[in-house]
């Protein structure tokens, strides 16, 4: 180090700040807004940090990445309903229940490539949003407002939002954390080099499916406890969480970021909410500023957000 | 006579109405350096990917040290000490050169379903792979990304990743191609240097060096085999004076 801060650690940093700092703002302010703005790019940060890994890490391009949002949102509000409200049983069978439709998914898709695992990524998906939309005891296309949060016992209380809130950031950095060790252990490089050249991959000996499984169930296991918080934060489920546009929003989040990039996803989905957000308040068509917007970041800025900054990690 | 390392018997494989391999019949022995040569489109490259397993063919059979490996996948043959370099350069483009070379020791050090430490740092990865760069002149350049390296710098970590697999058996896909001449020699002291170490099968487009390296040589032409011998019997052979030498 030569004493000069380079901008990504700064951004970083600031970030960290921010995020810490949201819920005493909140208090001193007095208004709950912003509290439940972020709240929602914690999650959805979750959500696009397992997205990366797979589409950034591994370059599997799944188009149907809600799917797992949904399930893991479904499994809390139908076994609410059917009066399990324990969250210690809930969290589990959310991320098992989308951990096991990953490795359904990623049984059939893994073995196409390109396009046909796009399409199929966003078959898979499709078919589990008219599954949900089907299911009439839950809400079907109205969806179903679930009238208690997670029960973890009375001194965790998810009620709390600004516990809820430092729960769902504790559970990000740890996903992030995780992932970080992950990318570089000996499974982490054998998906990195499958999405760099899988033919050399398999000659030089590897069984590369898989490896590729595997790290699709964990990204999908990943991805249901999101589904399981968003379901927590909004008490509400419905079939449009899961619509293939809100698997497109964040693929978006991931590639703003910054693909296969450690905090990419999280830079990349605060900057989509907080825009849409900004926008939302000066237009009626945020789309119109935000589809420019990632065609200039897809066509000049091939690392994101955070390859702008600069200190992109090498191979 | 040990029994081959390799036999080949009767290897057919069409494609459409074209005939790239017709019934192939073929021993190599134990750390012999065997080359395959013949002209352009005499069916090399298709025996090359018959051997590794990533062309499947119509009839005939594969014995690897005594066992039919005609059926096995790719990567189980890879397991079982067959190790091949490409044709054309294909590498983990951003990756550095150790780190090419390493996983390729990677994949032979048991299952990869390690989640937690950080391989880059294994010592177990680490000095098996910079000892294979150090065996193809490779060390100075093991940091540099491989697509900052040059076309022969690759060529030569393409045999670096096959040599750090530990094969039992390397098959070589014409790895002088495209070499500009001072490469080409550094990559034939190369191949002089680990002649005798290991068993080798090398295609090759290029018949100087076949006959100054090779201690056995078959003459492919149209898929079929028309001489095989040592190089005095092959350069004397009339058939392959007319179908390939006569030419020069």
């Amino acid at each position: 180090m030569t004493g000069r801060i380079n901008p990504r650690t700064a951004l970083i940093v600031a970030l960290l700040v921010v995020l810490a700092l949201i819920p005493p703002y909140t208090t001193l302010t007095g208004s709950a807004f912003v509290m439940t703005l972020f709240t929602r790019v914690l999650i959805l940060s979750l959500a696009a940090v397992s997205l990366n890994l797979i589409m950034g890490y591994g370059g599997m391009v799944s188009f149907g990445h809600a799917a797992y949002l949904g399930i893991g949102g479904y499994a809390v509000g139908i076994l609410w309903k059917e009066g399990i409200s324990s969250g210690l049983v809930q969290w589990p069978v959310a991320i098992g229940a989308s951990m096991l439709f990953a490795l359904a998914v990623g049984a059939l898709s893994l073995r196409t490539r390109g396009v046909y695992f796009i399409m199929i990524t966003l078959a898979f998906a499709q078919m589990i949003y008219y599954v949900a939309i089907g299911l009439d005891r839950y809400g079907g296309d109205d969806g179903l407002t679930i009238r208690q949060r997670s029960q973890f016992g009375p001194l965790f209380d998810l009620n709390n939002k600004a516990l809820f809130y430092y729960l769902c950031l504790a559970l990000l950095l740890a996903s992030m954390f995780f992932v970080a060790r992950l990318v570089d252990s000996r499974f982490g490089l054998v998906i990195q080099g499958t999405r760099s050249n899988e033919r050399r991959m398999r000659a030089i000996g590897f069984a590369t499916f898989r490896y590729r499984l595997v790290c699709f169930a964990v990204a999908g296991a990943m991805c249901g406890l999101a589904g399981a918080l968003l379901a927590n934060q909004t008490n509400f489920i419905s079939p449009a969480m899961m619509y293939w546009t809100r698997s497109g929003d964040l693929m978006v989040m991931v590639v703003l970021g910054g693909l296969g990039s450690l905090f990419g996803p999280l830079i990349g989905t605060a900057t989509f909410l907080l825009l849409e957000e900004a926008l939302s308040r000066v237009t009626e068509y945020p789309g119109l500023i935000l589809g420019p917007t990632l065609l200039l970041v897809a066509i000049y800025l091939h690392g994101g957000i955070e390859g702008l900054l600069g200190a992109r990690r090498d191979g | 006579m040990a029994e081959p390392l390799l036999r080949i018997d009767g290897l057919t494989k069409r494609f459409g109405g074209v005939i790239a391999s017709d019934a192939i019949t073929l021993d190599i022995e134990r750390d012999e350096f065997h080359a395959v040569i013949g002209p352009n489109g005499a069916g090399k490259t298709t025996l090359i990917g018959l051997l590794a397993g990533e062309i499947a063919p119509q009839d005939g059979t594969i014995w690897f040290d005594g066992d039919d490996i005609t059926a096995l996948a790719v990567h189980r043959r890879s397991r079982l000490g067959l190790a091949r370099s490409f044709q054309i350069t294909s590498l983990f483009a951003d990756f550095t050169a150790l780190d090419n070379v390493a996983l390729a020791v990677q994949a032979h050090d048991g299952h990869s379903f390690r989640f937690w430490s950080n391989a880059r740092r294994e010592a177990a990865l680490r000095e098996p792979a910079q000892a294979a760069l150090s065996r193809v002149g490779l060390s100075h350049r093991a940091d540099v990304r491989v697509d900052r390296l040059s076309h022969g710098e690759q060529r030569q970590l393409e045999i670096a990743m096959a040599l750090a697999t530990k094969p039992r058996l390397l098959l070589l896909d014409e790895p002088m191609a495209g070499m500009g001449p001072d490469e080409s020699a550094r990559m034939l002291a190369m191949l002089r240097d680990i002649k005798g170490t290991i068993t080798l099968l090398l295609i090759e487009h290029d018949v100087e060096t076949v006959f100054a390296l090779a201690d056995r040589i078959t003459v492919l032409v149209y898929g079929r085999v028309i001489a095989s011998g040592d190089p005095a019997t092959i350069r004397a052979d009339a058939a392959v004076r007319e179908a390939y030498l006569g030419t020069s």
